[in-house]
């Protein structure tokens, strides 16, 4: 007697029933009605531009912008475009948060570890310095240094001259910077190799003292190559020194180099707030190494130096870098405020620039554009910085 | 399958909001009961709360005189301050159903910001104000300055054609708002700051010490101050552009807020057309019969609003010049009431 073969396959499902034809029904719904509501969105918003006679596209950007700004990375003049005038005001942008970002590192490490300093009045000193300024609103921090430049500062007239060249009043720092000459481009070329053999000779000592158990004294060797080199090539060429010093002429210095009061104001203001977060995420991240990791160094005789740059540090970074990014992303982004105390950054430039045009949704969209092109630029560096210090499993 | 009817309640509510669209003010404003009037809320004389918290100033006085005109009742207000940077758009979204905060009628404004200029209620323009100890007596000696000034505004492009035609070079510093602009430009932060002359003299009469700055002589742009509404709302442009008017036209026949009582017995037919005894105004502007009597019974005259907020008794010490009516040698003139 032989059985009939019976039906393995499970029973046939209903559709309904069938869980993951069921989860691609709603994905393609919500697809579908999402994509339905961007294109009412897209067509009612033209409708209600055109009815109200608005203008619309990008063709302003070509049009001169026939305003002037206050400070510029490039040649800038009120006959030039509006492109140009918001790429000053994206320059502008730049600078203050990458001069902004590699400060607020280096302050908010030094923070972060003398938090945590034996002596008792380095640790409260940085306990007051983060509580401080991580209390107060940043707007409040930036109004009060702007306002503490210009006040306490003379006019150019009465400027502070404390060394040759060098002013100091409510129109900002002006200091004398050397007149450009031929060999500074070699000093750069120099430097750039100095830095490079710097990094080769730290790899060849590394590799060195683990073959070897000998140390080298890069810390003595680094500063004298990095130096080195470009001053030997200035005595070279001559020792060019002519300086383009700034002179009182009319109401301003003229020549030199201004570091105006809005910058400086803006730049200390987000420095000194976001220094506090990274002190804390330092703090936070030198804890989470256990305690018997730095006992078992100190019993290898390592100085206490030592200890925090190669056992300690290494380790908290992984804790470090995730909340440290977070911060970078937030002092950029607070760099907006810079519209508050007359920083022409790219806020400004772009407020100016729909004013003048009228066309606010071009002018707001180009705005989170390049804010979320820098977010995401430095989100995926600090995500491959992440990635390169993450604990390697041996 | 409540998770996918959520899903379309969210949408739904989206898509009603955003089919929200102004159609007609008028109609809107009645239901609502009031006036969501877009003001400056910084300059005094124009629009700035008193101690007390009360709305004052001649561009105040206009958003009431349109209340007057809609409600019968000036007091039927209420008032968005708007920076220089957000009033068009908070009129063109509808947050506000008029902007009656000293906005300068321009070509760009009237065409492609979709706005529409009714009267003007002030013509200003654009100056120079510099601490007397400099010891510059034009706007010509201006080379090389650092000037405040405010953003959004006509000036920052007033101020570089003005100095780009005289071959001059400016230093701009641009703060947004307008109290902060003044503390940097009192405190020495620059040499000058430019903006239309009324706020200059506003802001130089609460300074700390107002006579130690000047305004040079040069004017440097013309700046038509007007009340706007959204494009293509005619209806309640009219009522906007008339309710103003009215202003000027009571000055014009004598009529003020003390004497428009007896003024209803008179036996002049212009002045019974416009009090609307002699009634068709009301009715073609969609109104009362009553408005013009209630606007200058509850605001006054374009005169005494005038004295009353910024004239020679009030600090700002403006005279009427190109304010005045054009029987006396200004630019205020009102087509005739009937």
């Amino acid at each position: 007697m032989t059985e009939t073969p019976q039906d393995t396959s499970p029973a046939k499902i209903s559709f309904w029933y069938d869980p993951a034809k069921r989860s691609l029904l709603y994905q393609l719904g919500t697809l579908i009605l999402v994509g339905l509501l961007g294109y009412y969105l897209l067509t009612n918003t033209r409708h209600n531009l055109e009815r109200q006679s608005i203008a619309t596209g990008f063709g302003f950007l070509q049009k001169e912008a026939s305003f002037e700004i206050g400070e510029s990375l490039i040649s800038y003049t009120a006959a030039d475009t509006y492109f140009r005038a918001l790429l000053v005001g994206v320059l502008n942008t730049l600078l203050v948060a990458f001069i902004g970002i590699v400060l607020t590192v280096i302050l908010g490490t030094f923070i972060g570890i003398a938090r945590l300093s034996k002596n008792w009045l380095v640790s409260r000193l940085s306990l007051v310095y983060v509580e401080l300024f991580q209390d107060i609103p940043v707007l409040l921090q930036l109004f009060f240094w702007y306002a503490f430049f210009y006040e306490i500062l003379p006019s150019p007239r009465q400027a502070l001259n404390p060394v040759a060249g060098v002013f100091l009043c409510n129109r900002g720092l002006v200091f004398a910077v050397p007149v450009f000459h031929p060999a500074h481009l070699l000093m750069g070329i120099c430097l750039i190799l100095g830095a490079g053999s710097v990094w080769w000779l730290h790899r060849w000592a590394g590799r060195r003292q683990a073959r070897t158990g000998k140390p080298f004294p890069l810390i003595w060797a680094a500063p004298a190559i990095l130096l080195g080199g470009p001053l030997l090539t200035w005595l070279l060429a001559g020792a060019p020194s002519r300086m383009n010093s700034p002179v009182l002429s009319g109401f301003n210095f003229e020549g030199g180099l201004t570091i105006s009061p809005e910058f400086s104001a803006l730049l200390l203001g987000l420095v000194l707030y976001t220094a506090a977060f990274v002190a804390e995420i330092v703090r936070a991240g030198i804890q989470s190494v256990g305690r018997g990791q730095t006992e078992a160094a100190l019993s290898l005789s390592l100085t206490s130096g030592q200890v925090l740059r190669l056992v300690i540090l290494p380790q908290a970074l992984r804790v470090i870098v995730p909340p440290l990014t977070s911060q970078m992303l937030n002092l950029t982004k607070n760099s907006s405020l810079a519209v508050a105390i007359g920083y022409p950054d790219f806020v400004s430039v772009a407020g100016t620039t729909i004013n003048q045009t009228g066309q606010a949704i071009e002018g707001v969209a180009m705005i989170m554009l390049v804010y979320l092109f820098f977010s995401l630029l430095t989100s995926a560096f600090m995500n491959w910085f992440n990635k390169k210090i993450a604990i390697v499993e041996r | 399958m409540k998770r996918f009817a959520q899903c379309v309640s969210i949408i739904l509510v989206m898509v009603m909001l955003c089919g929200w669209a102004a159609a007609d003010t008028l109609e809107e404003v009645r239901k609502k009961g009031f006036i969501q009037a877009g003001v400056n809320g910084d300059i005094f004389g124009f629009g700035k709360p008193d101690e007390k918290g009360v709305w004052q100033g001649l561009d105040v006085d206009t958003a009431r005189a349109i209340a007057a005109a809609v409600f019968g009742n000036a007091d039927k207000v209420k008032y968005t301050p708007v920076t220089a940077k957000t009033r068009f758009t908070a009129l063109q979204s509808g947050e506000v159903d008029v902007l009656t905060r000293n906005c300068t009628q321009t070509l760009t404004r009237d065409t492609a910001m979709g706005l529409d200029f009714c009267q003007v209620n002030f013509y200003d323009g654009q100056g120079f104000m510099v601490p007397k100890k400099l010891g510059i007596k034009s706007a010509k000696e201006l080379n090389g300055a650092t000037v405040c000034v405010l953003p959004g505004t006509t000036t920052e492009l007033n101020a570089a054609d003005y100095f780009r035609s005289n071959n001059m070079k400016m230093k701009p510093v641009v703060i947004e708002n307008t109290a902060e602009l003044y503390k940097a430009y009192f405190a020495g932060r620059c040499d000058c700051i430019t903006s239309d002359t009324s706020q200059l003299a506003g802001n130089r009469a609460v300074a700390p010490n107002p006579a130690d700055h000047i305004l040079l002589p040069e004017i440097i742009s013309k700046e038509p101050l007007a009340p706007a509404v959204r494009h293509g709302d005619n209806k309640w442009k009219d009522i906007v552009h008339y309710a103003v008017l009215a202003m000027i036209e009571a000055e014009e026949l004598g009529v003020t807020s003390k004497n428009v009582d007896d003024m209803l017995k008179t036996s002049d037919p212009k002045i019974q057309r416009f009090l609307g005894v002699t009634p068709g105004n009301g009715e073609a502007l969609g109104l009362d019969e009553k408005f013009a009597y209630n606007i200058v019974k509850q605001v006054g005259n374009y005169g005494e609003i005038f004295e009353r907020n910024v004239g020679v008794n009030t600090p700002l010490k403006l005279e009427r010049g190109l304010n005045a009516l054009w029987t006396k040698g200004g630019l205020m003139y009102s087509p005739p009431f009937n």
